[in-house]
Protein backbone atom coordinates (compact mmCIF):
# COMPACT_ATOMS: atom_id res chain seq x y z
CA UNK A 1 0.00 0.00 0.00
CA UNK A 2 1.09 3.05 -0.73
CA UNK A 3 1.62 6.17 1.65
CA UNK A 4 -0.45 9.06 0.64
CA UNK A 5 0.13 12.48 2.14
CA UNK A 6 -2.04 13.20 5.25
CA UNK A 7 -4.01 16.42 4.44
CA UNK A 8 -7.13 16.72 6.49
CA UNK A 9 -9.32 18.40 3.83
CA UNK A 10 -11.32 21.39 5.76
CA UNK A 11 -14.93 20.04 4.30
CA UNK A 12 -17.29 20.14 6.55
CA UNK A 13 -19.66 17.14 6.70
CA UNK A 14 -23.48 17.39 5.97
CA UNK A 15 -25.60 17.74 8.88
CA UNK A 16 -28.16 15.28 6.99
CA UNK A 17 -25.59 12.55 6.07
CA UNK A 18 -25.69 9.69 7.61
CA UNK A 19 -22.82 8.71 10.25
CA UNK A 20 -22.49 5.37 8.34
CA UNK A 21 -22.20 4.49 4.22
CA UNK A 22 -23.29 0.83 4.73
CA UNK A 23 -22.95 0.93 0.84
CA UNK A 24 -19.47 1.61 1.76
CA UNK A 25 -19.18 -1.27 3.58
CA UNK A 26 -20.89 -3.56 1.05
CA UNK A 27 -18.37 -2.38 -2.06
CA UNK A 28 -15.45 -2.57 -0.13
CA UNK A 29 -15.82 -6.08 1.81
CA UNK A 30 -12.61 -7.92 -0.91
CA UNK A 31 -10.88 -5.14 0.34
CA UNK A 32 -11.31 -5.24 4.17
CA UNK A 33 -11.36 -9.07 4.50
CA UNK A 34 -7.64 -8.58 3.02
CA UNK A 35 -6.35 -5.75 5.28
CA UNK A 36 -7.55 -7.92 8.09
CA UNK A 37 -5.65 -10.87 6.75
CA UNK A 38 -3.19 -8.56 6.46
CA UNK A 39 -3.56 -7.60 10.04
CA UNK A 40 -3.19 -11.34 11.24
CA UNK A 41 -0.07 -11.73 9.66
CA UNK A 42 1.43 -8.99 10.51
CA UNK A 43 -0.14 -9.98 14.15
CA UNK A 44 2.16 -13.47 14.11
CA UNK A 45 5.05 -12.13 12.66
CA UNK A 46 5.64 -9.90 15.76
CA UNK A 47 3.82 -12.24 18.18
CA UNK A 48 6.35 -15.20 16.75
CA UNK A 49 9.31 -13.72 16.52
CA UNK A 50 8.99 -11.82 19.95
CA UNK A 51 8.16 -15.17 22.06
CA UNK A 52 11.43 -16.70 20.57
CA UNK A 53 13.90 -13.69 21.24
CA UNK A 54 11.83 -13.27 24.95
CA UNK A 55 12.27 -16.98 25.42
CA UNK A 56 16.14 -16.42 24.67
CA UNK A 57 16.49 -13.66 27.01
CA UNK A 58 14.25 -15.01 29.59
CA UNK A 59 16.47 -18.36 29.57
CA UNK A 60 19.72 -15.81 29.88
CA UNK A 61 17.99 -14.23 32.73
CA UNK A 62 17.11 -17.45 34.60
CA UNK A 63 20.51 -18.53 33.62
CA UNK A 64 22.64 -15.47 34.88
CA UNK A 65 20.37 -13.28 37.13
CA UNK A 66 22.18 -10.67 37.39
CA UNK A 67 21.37 -9.85 33.64
CA UNK A 68 17.69 -9.66 34.65
CA UNK A 69 17.56 -6.14 35.51
CA UNK A 70 19.47 -4.90 32.25
CA UNK A 71 17.16 -6.83 30.01
CA UNK A 72 14.16 -5.64 31.63
CA UNK A 73 15.90 -2.24 31.61
CA UNK A 74 16.49 -2.18 28.14
CA UNK A 75 13.26 -3.60 26.91
CA UNK A 76 11.39 -1.35 29.33
CA UNK A 77 13.09 1.63 27.86
CA UNK A 78 12.21 -0.09 24.35
CA UNK A 79 8.75 -0.31 25.64
CA UNK A 80 8.83 3.78 26.81
CA UNK A 81 9.40 5.32 23.11
CA UNK A 82 6.67 6.24 21.23
CA UNK A 83 5.60 3.96 18.79
CA UNK A 84 5.19 6.70 16.22
CA UNK A 85 8.30 8.07 17.54
CA UNK A 86 10.62 4.27 17.10
CA UNK A 87 9.07 4.33 13.38
CA UNK A 88 10.34 7.47 12.70
CA UNK A 89 13.64 7.01 14.27
CA UNK A 90 14.05 3.59 12.58
CA UNK A 91 11.99 4.86 8.49
CA UNK A 92 15.70 6.53 7.48
CA UNK A 93 17.26 3.08 7.92
CA UNK A 94 15.01 0.94 7.06
CA UNK A 95 12.53 2.73 4.84
CA UNK A 96 8.93 2.38 4.45
CA UNK A 97 8.80 -1.40 4.76
CA UNK A 98 7.17 -4.20 6.52
CA UNK A 99 10.81 -4.86 8.71
CA UNK A 100 10.38 -1.09 9.83
CA UNK A 101 6.99 -2.30 11.30
CA UNK A 102 8.06 -5.59 12.64
CA UNK A 103 11.02 -4.11 14.77
CA UNK A 104 9.05 -1.79 16.19
CA UNK A 105 6.13 -4.42 16.87
CA UNK A 106 8.12 -7.25 18.28
CA UNK A 107 10.18 -4.36 20.65
CA UNK A 108 6.82 -3.68 22.27
CA UNK A 109 6.04 -7.66 23.02
CA UNK A 110 9.45 -8.11 24.52
CA UNK A 111 9.10 -6.37 28.14
CA UNK A 112 5.36 -7.62 28.63
CA UNK A 113 6.49 -11.33 27.55
CA UNK A 114 10.36 -12.06 29.72
CA UNK A 115 8.44 -10.50 32.40
CA UNK A 116 5.77 -12.83 32.19
CA UNK A 117 7.83 -15.84 31.30
CA UNK A 118 10.50 -15.11 34.17
CA UNK A 119 7.48 -14.79 36.63
CA UNK A 120 5.94 -18.08 35.58
CA UNK A 121 8.75 -19.96 35.51
CA UNK A 122 9.98 -18.37 39.33
CA UNK A 123 6.35 -19.45 40.59
CA UNK A 124 6.99 -22.93 40.06
CA UNK A 125 6.63 -24.29 43.52
CA UNK A 126 10.86 -25.20 44.58
CA UNK A 127 8.80 -28.28 46.03
CA UNK A 128 8.20 -29.22 42.53
CA UNK A 129 11.91 -28.44 41.35
CA UNK A 130 13.41 -30.99 43.96
CA UNK A 131 11.72 -34.12 43.02
CA UNK A 132 12.03 -33.68 39.78
CA UNK A 133 15.85 -33.35 40.61
CA UNK A 134 15.49 -36.41 43.20
CA UNK A 135 14.10 -38.25 40.23
CA UNK A 136 16.88 -37.60 38.14
CA UNK A 137 15.67 -34.86 35.89
CA UNK A 138 18.67 -33.34 33.74
CA UNK A 139 18.27 -29.35 34.25
CA UNK A 140 17.30 -29.05 30.15
CA UNK A 141 14.59 -31.87 30.76
CA UNK A 142 13.43 -30.29 33.76
CA UNK A 143 12.80 -26.87 32.30
CA UNK A 144 11.08 -28.29 29.31
CA UNK A 145 9.05 -31.25 30.84
CA UNK A 146 8.66 -29.57 34.38
CA UNK A 147 8.75 -26.25 34.45
CA UNK A 148 7.74 -25.15 31.05
CA UNK A 149 4.28 -26.46 31.58
CA UNK A 150 3.83 -25.33 35.27
CA UNK A 151 4.77 -21.81 34.19
CA UNK A 152 2.30 -22.18 31.00
CA UNK A 153 -0.84 -20.00 32.35
CA UNK A 154 1.27 -17.19 32.81
CA UNK A 155 3.45 -17.33 29.93
CA UNK A 156 -0.15 -17.15 27.78
CA UNK A 157 -1.75 -14.34 30.36
CA UNK A 158 1.77 -12.33 28.83
CA UNK A 159 1.02 -13.61 25.44
CA UNK A 160 -2.83 -12.48 25.56
CA UNK A 161 -1.63 -9.19 26.51
CA UNK A 162 1.09 -8.96 23.96
CA UNK A 163 -1.09 -10.13 20.96
CA UNK A 164 -4.03 -7.71 21.92
CA UNK A 165 -1.57 -4.44 22.42
CA UNK A 166 0.22 -5.71 19.15
CA UNK A 167 -3.32 -5.64 17.13
CA UNK A 168 -3.71 -2.04 18.59
CA UNK A 169 -0.31 -0.65 17.64
CA UNK A 170 -0.35 -2.45 13.60
CA UNK A 171 -3.34 0.19 12.74
CA UNK A 172 -0.62 2.82 13.33
CA UNK A 173 1.99 0.87 11.11
CA UNK A 174 -0.41 2.44 8.23
CA UNK A 175 1.82 5.53 8.92
CA UNK A 176 4.66 4.20 6.87
CA UNK A 177 2.66 2.32 4.34
CA UNK A 178 1.65 -1.43 6.33
CA UNK A 179 -1.16 -1.15 8.79
CA UNK A 180 -3.15 -3.85 7.64
CA UNK A 181 -7.06 -2.48 8.53
CA UNK A 182 -5.31 0.71 10.07
CA UNK A 183 -5.01 1.70 6.24
CA UNK A 184 -8.86 2.54 6.49
CA UNK A 185 -8.44 4.46 9.75
CA UNK A 186 -6.02 6.31 8.12
CA UNK A 187 -7.11 6.80 4.81
CA UNK A 188 -11.08 7.28 6.70
CA UNK A 189 -9.04 10.83 7.73
CA UNK A 190 -7.78 12.17 4.69
CA UNK A 191 -10.94 12.79 2.93
CA UNK A 192 -13.57 14.02 6.00
CA UNK A 193 -16.93 12.71 4.92
CA UNK A 194 -19.43 10.36 6.22
CA UNK A 195 -17.17 8.12 4.01
CA UNK A 196 -14.23 8.72 5.85
CA UNK A 197 -16.07 8.06 9.38
CA UNK A 198 -17.28 4.64 7.86
CA UNK A 199 -14.13 4.00 6.84
CA UNK A 200 -12.18 4.88 10.38
CA UNK A 201 -15.28 2.79 11.82
CA UNK A 202 -14.82 -0.22 9.80
CA UNK A 203 -10.96 -0.47 10.48
CA UNK A 204 -11.68 0.67 14.26
CA UNK A 205 -14.61 -2.34 14.68
CA UNK A 206 -12.39 -4.83 12.90
CA UNK A 207 -9.34 -4.29 14.85
CA UNK A 208 -10.95 -4.47 17.89
CA UNK A 209 -13.17 -7.42 16.74
CA UNK A 210 -9.75 -9.38 15.95
CA UNK A 211 -8.31 -8.37 19.31
CA UNK A 212 -11.31 -9.89 21.31
CA UNK A 213 -10.91 -12.90 19.35
CA UNK A 214 -7.43 -13.92 19.78
CA UNK A 215 -7.57 -13.15 23.01
CA UNK A 216 -10.41 -15.69 23.89
CA UNK A 217 -8.70 -18.33 21.09
CA UNK A 218 -5.94 -17.68 23.40
CA UNK A 219 -7.62 -18.02 26.67
CA UNK A 220 -9.07 -21.31 24.99
CA UNK A 221 -5.48 -22.57 24.56
CA UNK A 222 -4.52 -22.31 28.04
CA UNK A 223 -7.62 -23.80 29.24
CA UNK A 224 -6.39 -26.91 27.05
CA UNK A 225 -2.87 -26.64 27.84
CA UNK A 226 -3.33 -26.11 31.67
CA UNK A 227 -6.63 -28.33 32.84
CA UNK A 228 -5.06 -28.32 36.54
CA UNK A 229 -4.40 -24.47 37.36
CA UNK A 230 -5.11 -21.05 36.55
CA UNK A 231 -2.29 -18.16 37.76
CA UNK A 232 -2.70 -14.31 37.08
CA UNK A 233 -0.26 -12.14 34.59
CA UNK A 234 2.25 -9.87 36.04
CA UNK A 235 1.14 -6.90 33.77
CA UNK B 1 27.21 10.00 7.61
CA UNK B 2 25.91 13.06 5.45
CA UNK B 3 22.53 11.99 6.85
CA UNK B 4 23.36 12.58 10.68
CA UNK B 5 25.21 15.79 9.75
CA UNK B 6 21.33 17.36 8.61
CA UNK B 7 19.81 16.17 11.18
CA UNK B 8 22.47 17.79 13.41
CA UNK B 9 22.43 21.17 11.37
CA UNK B 10 17.90 20.71 11.16
CA UNK B 11 18.20 20.77 15.14
CA UNK B 12 21.29 24.04 14.86
CA UNK B 13 19.37 25.68 12.58
CA UNK B 14 17.74 29.04 14.32
CA UNK B 15 14.39 28.47 12.05
CA UNK B 16 13.51 25.48 13.71
CA UNK B 17 13.60 27.33 17.15
CA UNK B 18 11.26 30.06 16.16
CA UNK B 19 7.82 30.79 15.37
CA UNK B 20 4.82 28.75 15.62
CA UNK B 21 6.70 25.48 13.48
CA UNK B 22 9.57 25.78 15.65
CA UNK B 23 10.76 23.23 18.49
CA UNK B 24 9.24 25.25 21.39
CA UNK B 25 6.04 25.69 20.71
CA UNK B 26 5.72 22.22 19.38
CA UNK B 27 6.79 21.60 22.25
CA UNK B 28 4.53 23.77 24.23
CA UNK B 29 1.54 22.49 22.21
CA UNK B 30 2.30 19.23 23.02
CA UNK B 31 3.08 19.58 26.72
CA UNK B 32 -0.39 21.97 27.23
CA UNK B 33 -2.68 19.47 25.75
CA UNK B 34 -1.33 16.44 27.69
CA UNK B 35 -1.62 18.13 31.45
CA UNK B 36 -5.16 19.23 30.49
CA UNK B 37 -5.88 15.95 28.96
CA UNK B 38 -4.26 13.98 32.30
CA UNK B 39 -5.90 17.03 34.96
CA UNK B 40 -9.46 16.41 33.31
CA UNK B 41 -9.24 12.37 33.32
CA UNK B 42 -8.01 13.12 36.90
CA UNK B 43 -10.76 15.13 37.99
CA UNK B 44 -13.42 13.25 36.54
CA UNK B 45 -12.49 9.32 37.21
CA UNK B 46 -10.96 9.95 40.46
CA UNK B 47 -14.31 10.47 42.40
CA UNK B 48 -16.73 7.66 41.34
CA UNK B 49 -13.19 4.86 41.18
CA UNK B 50 -12.73 6.59 44.84
CA UNK B 51 -16.22 5.92 46.45
CA UNK B 52 -16.66 2.49 43.84
CA UNK B 53 -13.26 1.06 45.52
CA UNK B 54 -14.96 2.44 48.85
CA UNK B 55 -18.15 0.04 48.58
CA UNK B 56 -16.43 -2.98 47.07
CA UNK B 57 -18.93 -2.56 43.98
CA UNK B 58 -18.36 -2.10 39.82
CA UNK B 59 -15.35 -4.39 40.21
CA UNK B 60 -16.46 -5.65 36.80
CA UNK B 61 -16.64 -2.32 35.46
CA UNK B 62 -12.96 -1.52 36.44
CA UNK B 63 -12.17 -4.50 34.55
CA UNK B 64 -14.24 -4.10 31.16
CA UNK B 65 -12.71 -0.53 31.13
CA UNK B 66 -9.24 -1.45 31.01
CA UNK B 67 -9.35 -4.07 28.32
CA UNK B 68 -11.88 -1.89 25.85
CA UNK B 69 -8.67 0.63 26.54
CA UNK B 70 -6.17 -2.23 25.42
CA UNK B 71 -8.77 -3.56 22.88
CA UNK B 72 -9.28 -0.26 20.89
CA UNK B 73 -6.08 1.51 19.40
CA UNK B 74 -4.66 4.93 20.73
CA UNK B 75 -5.22 5.80 16.18
CA UNK B 76 -8.42 4.40 16.61
CA UNK B 77 -9.30 6.81 19.55
CA UNK B 78 -7.68 9.81 17.82
CA UNK B 79 -9.11 9.23 14.56
CA UNK B 80 -13.15 9.00 15.70
CA UNK B 81 -12.82 11.53 17.65
CA UNK B 82 -12.23 14.28 14.41
CA UNK B 83 -15.75 13.22 13.29
CA UNK B 84 -17.33 12.96 15.96
CA UNK B 85 -16.12 16.97 16.81
CA UNK B 86 -16.38 17.99 14.07
CA UNK B 87 -20.00 16.93 14.46
CA UNK B 88 -20.21 18.49 17.60
CA UNK B 89 -19.18 21.84 16.35
CA UNK B 90 -15.84 21.62 17.83
CA UNK B 91 -13.83 21.54 14.73
CA UNK B 92 -10.10 20.03 13.92
CA UNK B 93 -7.16 20.07 16.35
CA UNK B 94 -7.72 20.86 19.65
CA UNK B 95 -10.82 19.78 20.55
CA UNK B 96 -10.60 15.78 18.88
CA UNK B 97 -7.21 16.30 20.19
CA UNK B 98 -7.93 16.69 23.66
CA UNK B 99 -11.59 14.25 23.60
CA UNK B 100 -9.57 11.45 22.42
CA UNK B 101 -6.47 11.89 24.90
CA UNK B 102 -8.46 12.82 27.55
CA UNK B 103 -10.33 8.81 26.46
CA UNK B 104 -7.12 7.43 26.99
CA UNK B 105 -6.38 8.98 30.23
CA UNK B 106 -9.46 7.29 31.94
CA UNK B 107 -9.05 4.04 32.20
CA UNK B 108 -5.36 3.57 33.96
CA UNK B 109 -6.58 5.83 36.79
CA UNK B 110 -10.00 4.67 36.90
CA UNK B 111 -9.29 0.91 37.27
CA UNK B 112 -6.05 1.35 39.44
CA UNK B 113 -7.44 3.91 41.80
CA UNK B 114 -10.70 1.63 42.18
CA UNK B 115 -8.30 -1.59 42.95
CA UNK B 116 -6.25 0.32 45.11
CA UNK B 117 -8.84 1.58 47.31
CA UNK B 118 -10.81 -1.51 47.39
CA UNK B 119 -7.62 -3.64 48.23
CA UNK B 120 -6.91 -1.47 51.48
CA UNK B 121 -6.99 -4.04 54.41
CA UNK B 122 -10.06 -4.42 55.97
CA UNK B 123 -8.94 -4.54 59.42
CA UNK B 124 -7.71 -0.79 59.51
CA UNK B 125 -11.33 0.05 57.91
CA UNK B 126 -13.05 -2.27 60.05
CA UNK B 127 -10.53 -0.50 63.29
CA UNK B 128 -11.93 2.91 61.91
CA UNK B 129 -15.22 1.70 62.07
CA UNK B 130 -15.50 0.89 65.38
CA UNK B 131 -13.85 4.27 66.40
CA UNK B 132 -17.31 5.56 64.91
CA UNK B 133 -15.76 6.90 61.66
CA UNK B 134 -18.40 8.04 59.00
CA UNK B 135 -18.08 6.46 55.19
CA UNK B 136 -16.45 9.89 54.38
CA UNK B 137 -13.74 10.07 57.35
CA UNK B 138 -13.09 6.12 56.30
CA UNK B 139 -12.32 7.05 52.77
CA UNK B 140 -10.29 10.47 53.17
CA UNK B 141 -8.48 8.96 56.21
CA UNK B 142 -7.88 5.44 55.72
CA UNK B 143 -8.59 4.51 52.41
CA UNK B 144 -7.79 7.32 50.52
CA UNK B 145 -3.65 7.75 52.11
CA UNK B 146 -3.17 4.41 52.01
CA UNK B 147 -3.70 3.91 48.33
CA UNK B 148 -2.32 7.11 47.43
CA UNK B 149 1.19 5.31 46.10
CA UNK B 150 -1.00 3.75 43.57
CA UNK B 151 -3.24 6.13 42.71
CA UNK B 152 0.17 8.42 42.05
CA UNK B 153 1.60 5.95 39.80
CA UNK B 154 -1.79 5.24 38.13
CA UNK B 155 -1.60 9.42 37.47
CA UNK B 156 2.09 9.09 35.91
CA UNK B 157 1.35 6.04 34.03
CA UNK B 158 -1.58 7.93 32.14
CA UNK B 159 0.75 10.74 32.02
CA UNK B 160 2.78 9.23 29.92
CA UNK B 161 0.92 7.15 27.84
CA UNK B 162 -1.16 10.99 26.60
CA UNK B 163 2.85 12.34 26.09
CA UNK B 164 3.26 8.79 24.07
CA UNK B 165 0.06 9.39 22.12
CA UNK B 166 -0.29 12.95 21.29
CA UNK B 167 1.99 13.13 18.72
CA UNK B 168 -0.88 11.24 16.40
CA UNK B 169 -2.64 14.62 16.77
CA UNK B 170 -1.24 16.05 13.78
CA UNK B 171 -3.22 13.80 11.83
CA UNK B 172 -6.41 15.64 12.91
CA UNK B 173 -4.55 19.24 12.48
CA UNK B 174 -3.18 19.74 16.25
CA UNK B 175 0.47 20.73 16.26
CA UNK B 176 2.54 19.38 19.00
CA UNK B 177 5.81 17.22 18.20
CA UNK B 178 4.39 14.76 16.05
CA UNK B 179 3.50 17.84 13.34
CA UNK B 180 7.62 16.47 12.26
CA UNK B 181 7.00 13.06 12.05
CA UNK B 182 3.78 13.14 10.26
CA UNK B 183 4.59 16.20 7.61
CA UNK B 184 7.96 14.55 7.14
CA UNK B 185 6.30 10.76 6.47
CA UNK B 186 4.08 13.23 4.01
CA UNK B 187 6.92 15.07 2.16
CA UNK B 188 9.79 12.07 2.16
CA UNK B 189 11.79 14.33 4.97
CA UNK B 190 13.59 11.60 6.35
CA UNK B 191 15.60 14.56 8.38
CA UNK B 192 12.57 16.37 9.70
CA UNK B 193 10.95 12.09 10.48
CA UNK B 194 14.12 11.62 12.67
CA UNK B 195 14.59 14.65 14.50
CA UNK B 196 10.42 14.22 15.54
CA UNK B 197 11.57 11.10 16.62
CA UNK B 198 14.30 12.17 18.47
CA UNK B 199 11.96 14.96 19.97
CA UNK B 200 9.00 13.01 20.46
CA UNK B 201 10.98 10.11 22.34
CA UNK B 202 13.25 12.37 24.37
CA UNK B 203 10.19 14.17 25.67
CA UNK B 204 8.26 10.83 26.44
CA UNK B 205 10.85 9.43 28.32
CA UNK B 206 11.71 12.51 30.14
CA UNK B 207 8.24 12.85 31.22
CA UNK B 208 8.47 9.34 32.73
CA UNK B 209 11.45 9.79 34.67
CA UNK B 210 10.39 13.09 35.84
CA UNK B 211 7.26 12.12 37.02
CA UNK B 212 8.71 8.76 38.48
CA UNK B 213 11.40 11.47 39.93
CA UNK B 214 8.50 13.44 41.49
CA UNK B 215 6.22 10.06 42.31
CA UNK B 216 9.55 9.25 44.89
CA UNK B 217 9.58 12.31 46.62
CA UNK B 218 5.95 12.88 47.29
CA UNK B 219 5.14 9.61 48.24
CA UNK B 220 5.71 8.42 52.11
CA UNK B 221 8.49 5.61 52.11
CA UNK B 222 6.41 3.62 54.18
CA UNK B 223 4.04 3.24 51.67
CA UNK B 224 6.14 3.03 48.70
CA UNK B 225 5.28 -0.36 47.09
CA UNK B 226 3.38 0.34 44.71
CA UNK B 227 4.52 0.42 40.99
CA UNK B 228 4.48 -3.11 40.65
CA UNK B 229 1.07 -2.79 41.36
CA UNK B 230 -0.50 -0.74 38.76
CA UNK B 231 -1.76 -1.97 35.21
CA UNK B 232 0.01 -0.20 32.44
CA UNK B 233 -2.24 0.75 29.65
CA UNK B 234 -2.42 0.06 26.27
CA UNK B 235 0.67 1.12 24.37
CA UNK B 236 1.09 4.66 22.40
Amino acid sequence: MIVAPVIVAPVIAQADEPFVRWDWVGRNLDNLWAATQEHIVLTGIAIGIGLIISMGLSIVALRWRKTYTPITWVTGLLYAIPSLALFALLVPITGLTLLTAEIGLVSYTLLILIRNIVAGIDGVPEPIIEAARGMGYTERKLFTDIQLPLAMPVIIAGVRIATVTTIGLITITALIGQGGLGFFILRGLQFYSAIGTTQILAGTVLSVVLAVTADLLLLGLERLLTPWARRRAVM
Amino acid sequence: MEFVGDVVNWFLSAENWSGPAGIPNRVWEHVQISVIATGLAAVIALPPALWLGHFRRGGFLAVAVVNIGRAVPSFAIMALFLPISIRLGLGLGFWPTLLALFALALPPIFTNTYTAVRDVDPALVEAGRGMGMRERQLLWTIEAPMASPVIVAALRVSAVQVVATAPLAALVAWGGLGRYIIDGFAVRDNVRVLAGGILVAVLSVGTELLLGALERRIVPRGLSRATEQVVPPAHG
